[in-house]
C-alpha cells in the first residue's frame, strides 16, 4: 500500500473512481453501524430489532471492507497536497492503514463473538452465516471486549479522519475534501502561493 | 496540523522564512474570520459527534430520566441477590441437560421452521431455579425454569426459557424492575419489606391479578412433573404466509410419577430427584402450541387465554441425560427468548425484548467473570 508521491501542483488530484464510490458508500454504513451498535446495547426496547439491523449490515460492511481492501491495492492515491507536513502525512497514512484493518476486522470479531455464544449468525429470515469460532465462553469474552475496544477505537478514528477533513476543508481551505468528491468540483482557481516545489 | 491562521506557504521544509507578507488588514480579518469559522465548524461536528455518541450509549443520561438500561437490570439483580461471579443474573442454580425433540409435523400446519417438520433433533436444556443466588436452598414454591436450545439440520435454532407458572407476574419490564426491589428480602426477616410490597402492588393490579392465577395451579412436586410455560405470544407463520399468535407450554407425560415419599430434605432435593430420575430412564414432555383468536392478549403475558382455545401437539421432549454445569454445555448458553427460527417472530409484547437485552448482559458480565463450581453436581448425587 503505497503510492503518495510529491504534493500537487494545481487542483487537488482525485482519488480514482471506484474509490470515491466506496468510500461513500461504506461511510454511512459504517456511522450507522457504530450508532446502532452503541444504541444497542443501552437499549431495552430496541435490541432486537438493532441487533437484526447490525448483525447483516456487519457482514455488508465487510464485504465491502474487502472489496476496498482490493480497491486499494489496484489504484494510486493521488498526492497530497502541499498543505500536510511530513508529520501530517504520515499521521493519515497510518491512520488509513488502521481505518482499513479496522473494517475488516471489526466485523470478523462480531461474526466470531456470535459463533463462540453459539447464536446462529442470521442475516435476513433463514439466510445465515455458519460459525468461525468455536463455542467457548471464554473465547466469547474475549471477542466481546475486543469488539468494544475496536469500536470506540473505530469511532475515535472516525472522528479524527473528519476532524482532519473539516479542519483541511473549511480552515485551510486547501480543498482537500474535493479530492474524495463525487459531486463536481470547481477548477481550481490558481494559488500561486502554493506552487514552488 | 498546524493551527496557524493561514499557513501560506508549502508543507515541505522550504529555507525562505515565512515572512509575513504585507497584505490588507481587511483580507486579514477576513480570513481570520473564516478561519475561526472553520475552526468552529470542525468543533461544532465534534460536539455534536462525540455528544451524540455518548447519549446514544446512555453515558450522558441521568439514572432518573430515563427509560431502562439492560445495565441496569443486571445491577438490579446484583443489589438484591449480590453478585456470583460468572452465574447468571437470575436463574442461577442450575443444571445442563441434554435430549431430544421428535415432532409430530403437527406443528408445520401452524408455523414453517424446520423444528416442526416430522423427525427427531437434538436438544440442549438446562433446569433451574429463579433469583440470583446459584447455591439457594430448593424451595417447593421457588419459580423452576426449563431452557431449551432446538437446533434444526438447515443450522438454525429455537431458543426458548420457560417457567413453571401459567402467567407472568408482570407486564411490563418496568414493573419486573420494581418488583425485583419491592420482593427483596430483608436480612432480619428472609422476606420482603411488606409495606414496599404492599406499595407495589397497589400501582399493580396487573400483578395481583397474575399472582391470583398463579396460586390457582400450586407447584408440582418435581422438575420431572411440572409444566414449563413460555409465558409470551410469539406470531407463528407457515409456509402459505398465514400468521397466528401462539403460546406454547411443555406438558410433562409421566405425571406424578417422581420419587417416593414426600420430598427429601436435602438442599437441592428438586435437582437431586431430578437427577436419579434421569439416571432410570429418560423424561418426557409435550410441546403445546396454543393458538389465540382475535382479542387475546398478546401484549400482556400475565392475562391468560381462555381454556378453550385450540392447541396443537407438536411432538414430544425426551430429555434422556443431565450434566453438571461445566465448561461447553448448557452452562454456557444463552437461552435468549428471541434466538427464533424463520416461522416465528416476536409479538407485540415488551418483555421479549427487554429479556434479550438484558440475557445478553447478563451473559457477557458472567462470560468475562472467572467461574466456580455449580451447587448441583451430578457425580456426587449418583456416587
Amino acid at each position: 500500500m503505497t503510492g503518495e508521491t510529491n504534493e500537487t501542483t494545481t487542483a487537488p488530484a482525485r482519488f480514482a473512481i471506484p474509490s470515491r464510490i466506496l468510500h461513500w458508500l461504506m461511510a454511512p454504513m459504517v456511522i450507522a453501524q457504530l450508532l446502532i451498535g452503541v444504541t444497542m446495547i443501552a437499549s431495552l426496547s430496541y435490541y432486537p430489532l438493532l441487533l437484526a439491523i447490525h448483525r447483516p449490515l456487519g457482514v455488508l460492511i465487510l464485504a465491502f471492507a474487502v472489496v476496498r481492501l482490493a480497491n486499494r491495492l489496484t489504484h494510486r492515491l493521488p498526492p497530497f497536497l502541499a498543505t500536510m507536513g511530513p508529520a501530517e502525512r504520515r499521521i493519515a497514512t497510518w491512520s488509513e492503514y488502521l481505518l482499513y484493518a479496522l473494517l475488516l476486522v471489526q466485523p470478523l470479531i462480531g461474526w466470531a463473538m456470535l459463533s463462540a455464544a453459539r447464536f446462529p449468525i442470521v442475516l435476513v429470515g433463514p439466510l445465515h452465516l455458519p460459525g468461525i469460532a468455536p463455542h467457548d465462553i471464554d473465547v466469547y469474552a474475549v471477542l466481546r471486549q475486543a469488539h468494544s475496544v475496536f469500536a470506540f477505537l473505530l469511532f475515535a478514528t472516525f472522528t479524527a479522519h473528519v476532524c482532519a477533513v473539516l479542519f483541511h476543508t473549511l480552515v485551510l481551505r486547501d480543498r482537500l475534501l474535493d479530492r474524495m468528491a463525487l459531486w463536481p468540483t470547481k477548477p481550481a482557481a490558481p494559488q500561486q502561493d502554493e506552487t514552488k516545489v | 496540523m498546524e493551527p496557524g491562521d493561514h499557513s501560506d506557504h508549502g508543507g515541505e521544509q522550504d529555507d525562505k522564512p515565512a515572512e509575513t507578507e504585507p497584505t490588507h488588514p481587511l483580507r486579514d480579518a477576513l480570513t481570520r474570520r473564516s478561519a475561526l469559522l472553520g475552526m468552529g465548524a470542525v468543533a461544532g461536528f465534534a460536539a455534536v459527534d462525540v455528544g451524540g455518541f455518548a447519549y446514544a450509549g446512555g453515558w450522558l443520561r441521568p439514572d432518573t430520566l430515563t427509560p431502562l438500561l439492560p445495565s441496569r437490570f443486571a445491577d438490579r439483580f446484583e443489589h438484591v441477590y449480590g453478585r456470583h461471579d460468572g452465574f447468571r443474573r437470575n436463574h442461577a442454580k442450575g443444571l445442563a441437560a441434554t435430549g431430544s425433540f421428535a415432532s409430530t409435523g403437527a406443528g408445520a400446519a401452524i408455523c414453517r421452521a424446520a423444528v416442526f417438520r416430522p423427525g427427531a433433533i437434538p436438544l440442549v436444556g438446562r433446569f433451574s431455579l429463579g433469583g440470583g443466588l446459584p447455591d439457594q436452598t430448593d424451595k417447593p414454591d421457588t419459580i423452576r425454569g426449563l431452557g431449551l436450545l432446538f437446533q434444526t439440520p438447515d443450522g438454525q435454532q429455537w431458543r426458548t426459557a420457560m417457567v413453571n407458572v401459567p402467567v407472568f407476574p408482570d407486564s411490563t419490564p418496568q414493573g419486573f424492575y420494581e418488583r425485583l426491589l419491592a420482593a427483596k428480602p430483608l436480612p432480619e426477616t428472609g422476606k420482603p419489606d411488606p409495606q414496599k410490597m404492599a406499595a407495589f402492588l397497589d400501582r399493580h393490579p396487573e400483578t395481583v391479578a397474575a399472582m391470583k392465577i398463579i396460586k390457582r395451579s400450586p407447584p408440582s412436586s418435581g422438575f420431572a412433573d411440572s409444566t414449563f410455560y413460555g409465558l409470551n405470544a410469539f406470531w407463528f407463520t407457515n409456509s402459505a404466509g398465514a400468521t397466528v399468535p401462539v403460546r406454547w407450554s411443555v406438558v410433562p407425560q409421566d405425571t406424578g410419577g417422581t420419587s417416593g415419599p414426600g420430598p427429601s430434605p436435602g438442599k437441592d432435593y428438586l435437582f437431586d430427584d431430578l437427577i436419579r430420575t434421569l439416571a432410570q430412564r429418560p423424561l418426557r414432555w409435550r410441546l403445546v402450541l396454543t393458538i389465540g383468536e382475535p382479542g387475546d392478549p398478546t401484549n400482556d403475558a400475565t392475562k391468560p387465554w381462555p381454556q378453550s382455545r385450540r392447541s396443537i401437539d407438536a411432538g414430544t421432549i425426551t430429555i434422556t441425560a443431565v450434566q453438571t454445569e461445566a465448561a461447553g454445555n448448557a452452562r454456557d448458553i444463552n437461552f435468549d427468548p428471541l434466538v427464533l427460527p424463520d416461522g416465528i417472530a416476536a409479538s407485540d409484547d415488551p418483555l421479549p425484548a427487554a429479556r434479550s437485552a438484558v440475557y445478553a448482559r447478563s451473559f457477557t458480565r458472567r462470560a468475562e467473570e472467572p467461574k466456580s463450581p455449580s451447587e448441583v453436581n451430578v457425580a456426587q448425587v449418583l456416587s
